[in-house]
């Protein structure tokens, strides 16, 4: 996926180094490889490899990472817009 | 030989031939047809005594009606039921019967999933969730979890060829893995619900499932394992690699653990990009012909058709840069920004477009085509950010409060040039 660059600096993808128990399983889940386990330790080797679909958040156990998750989809963007976030909105 | 047996003809040559009633000895005519039921067709060769009710029986030689009839319904057949193609049969197990599933796709399935690919039949092309199994599993085999959306499944089973595994298919209604994950479908607390309701733990001895990677995004492990005692092995992300991860001891190397987006996977996303345009484009020509017509004599049925065809060939020239070239070709064309990479297509596209019809277009009527074309790809490549694996939501609503603005600029522009230019001649 090295061809296929999105955006820079845009990801809501964040992790709490402290909390991090270091297990694996973010960079086990990962479809981009934006994480690697080092001595005990998850870090963020490639920021904005991120498309914040949420998976890492969702299979950390000690609740180390945060990132709002979401499908980064125009029409879908564009229906949440007209229609307001909780509306049930067709989509891909 | 008298009526049991007296047929001046031989039985049930009823094709077009004239036969006998059994009933009343009088000869009908018959276009090759059967008669009703009970009424004719003793195609037994059984002599019979006296008055007996005469109904057709199966094991006749001779062609009845028409053509042979079908074959007998198998043993799977069930009343209220339709037996589904690419189930093989059935297995008894601890559990109950479960479906034996085809390795192979048979040609009604890549109808239905090429059909899928143009949006056809699209929110129906699902299976029934549950258990099924391929091979001959037993209590040590593996189990493997799918969603329900029919392309899904299809692709997970022809890829177990010779491999003996019960397959779970979760109530993902109809949707992908990946989007059902998305969208809390293939989550948690369906895996937990369905391993349940098979009664998993009664069917095998170990407690392991595997999950295709991207469920990730909606099934979180640890609380599988907690609630319902079977631990999750992540598997890899392409059913083609099921094979190799099950050989390497269900170990998936970095290649099977990221997304890839080739040539081909784009291509594939491209026709259901255009089907989705039709009913739209039936809006938008009926709004060119019309802005078209607009001159110094009002509105004139000549100018509609013809600058009308104008902006129609543009148009279409904007869709097949935003929904074909810019898909296609995403990696080689520069800027990040979907809207920008669809903005460089569909420039190209309006300057061939100014090429073809440079001798019956003023100053104002090229630049309102190039902008109309350059607009429609500008947008419709931002609306393929949805159908890739790599553009996060936050990228895509940043670009999005940037692009749309300039979109609907160029088209108000375009508008106005394109008006005036009918006053210009």
């Amino acid at each position: 996926m090295e061809n296929f660059r999105y955006l820079r600096g845009v990801s809501t993808l964040e992790l709490d180094v402290p909390a991090c128990i270091g297990c694996g399983m973010c960079e086990l889940v990962c479809p981009h490889g934006v994480f690697a386990v080092a001595d005990q330790k998850a870090k963020i080797c490639d920021f904005d490899g991120c498309m914040e679909c949420g998976a890492c958040a969702k299979n950390c156990p000690a609740s180390a990472i945060r990132v709002t998750p979401g499908v980064g989809c125009a029409s879908y963007i564009v229906q949440t817009w007209i229609r307001g976030k909780n509306a049930t909105v067709e989509c891909c | 030989m008298d009526k049991q047996g007296r047929g001046v003809q031989p039985l049930c040559a009823c094709g077009g031939l004239k036969m006998e009633s059994p009933m009343d000895n009088t000869l009908q005519e018959k276009d090759g047809c059967c008669p009703d039921r009970g009424s004719l067709c003793a195609c037994s060769s059984e002599k019979k005594v006296g008055l007996q009710p005469i109904f057709p029986t199966a094991n006749q030689d001779e062609v009845c009606c028409g053509s042979p009839p079908g074959p007998e319904s198998g043993p799977f057949e069930r009343p209220g039921y339709r037996l589904l193609n690419f189930v093989e049969d059935f297995m008894d197990t601890p559990v109950g019967s479960v479906p034996r599933v085809k390795t192979h796709l048979d040609p009604v399935d890549h109808i239905g999933n090429v059909a899928v690919r143009w949006g056809i039949n699209r929110d129906h092309h699902a299976v029934a969730p549950g258990l099924y199994c391929v091979g001959k599993p037993d209590r040590e085999s593996p189990v493997l979890v799918t969603a329900n959306y029919k392309m899904s499944f299809d692709v997970l089973r022809k890829q177990m060829a010779g491999l003996n595994a019960w397959i779970l298919v979760l109530d993902t209604r109809g949707i992908n893995v990946w989007c059902a994950a998305g969208k809390n479908l293939f989550s948690t607390q369906e895996i937990v619900h369905r391993v349940k309701l098979a009664r998993l733990s009664h069917l095998v001895n170990h407690r392991r499932i595997i999950l295709p990677q991207l469920a990730a995004t909606g099934v979180a492990a640890y609380r599988v394992k907690k609630d319902s005692g079977f631990k999750v092995i992540w598997g890899p992300i392409r059913a083609r690699d099921i094979i190799r991860f099950l050989e390497n001891g269900m170990h998936a190397d970095q290649a099977m653990r990221r997304v890839t987006f080739s040539f081909m996977e784009r291509l594939t996303l491209v026709p259901v990009e255009l089907s989705a345009l039709i009913k739209p484009t039936l809006w938008a020509l009926l709004i060119i012909f019309i802005v078209s017509g607009v001159g110094s004599h009002i509105f004139t049925f000549s100018g509609a058709w013809s600058r009308g065809f104008m902006v129609a060939a543009a148009y279409a020239a904007g869709i097949l840069a935003g929904a074909l070239a810019a898909p296609v070709l995403l990696p080689w064309i520069p800027m990040r920004a979907f809207a920008a990479k669809g903005a460089i297509t569909g420039l190209v596209g309006g300057i061939a477009v100014i090429f073809i019809f440079k001798a019956s277009l003023n100053v104002w009527a090229a630049p309102a085509l190039i902008l109309i074309t350059t607009a429609i790809s500008s947008y419709l490549a931002m609306n393929f950010t949805g159908s890739t694996p790599f553009t996060s939501p936050s990228g895509v609503e940043k670009e999005m409060r940037k692009a749309i603005p300039l979109q609907l600029g160029a088209v108000v522009v375009a508008v106005v040039l394109w008006v005036g230019s009918a006053f210009m001649n």
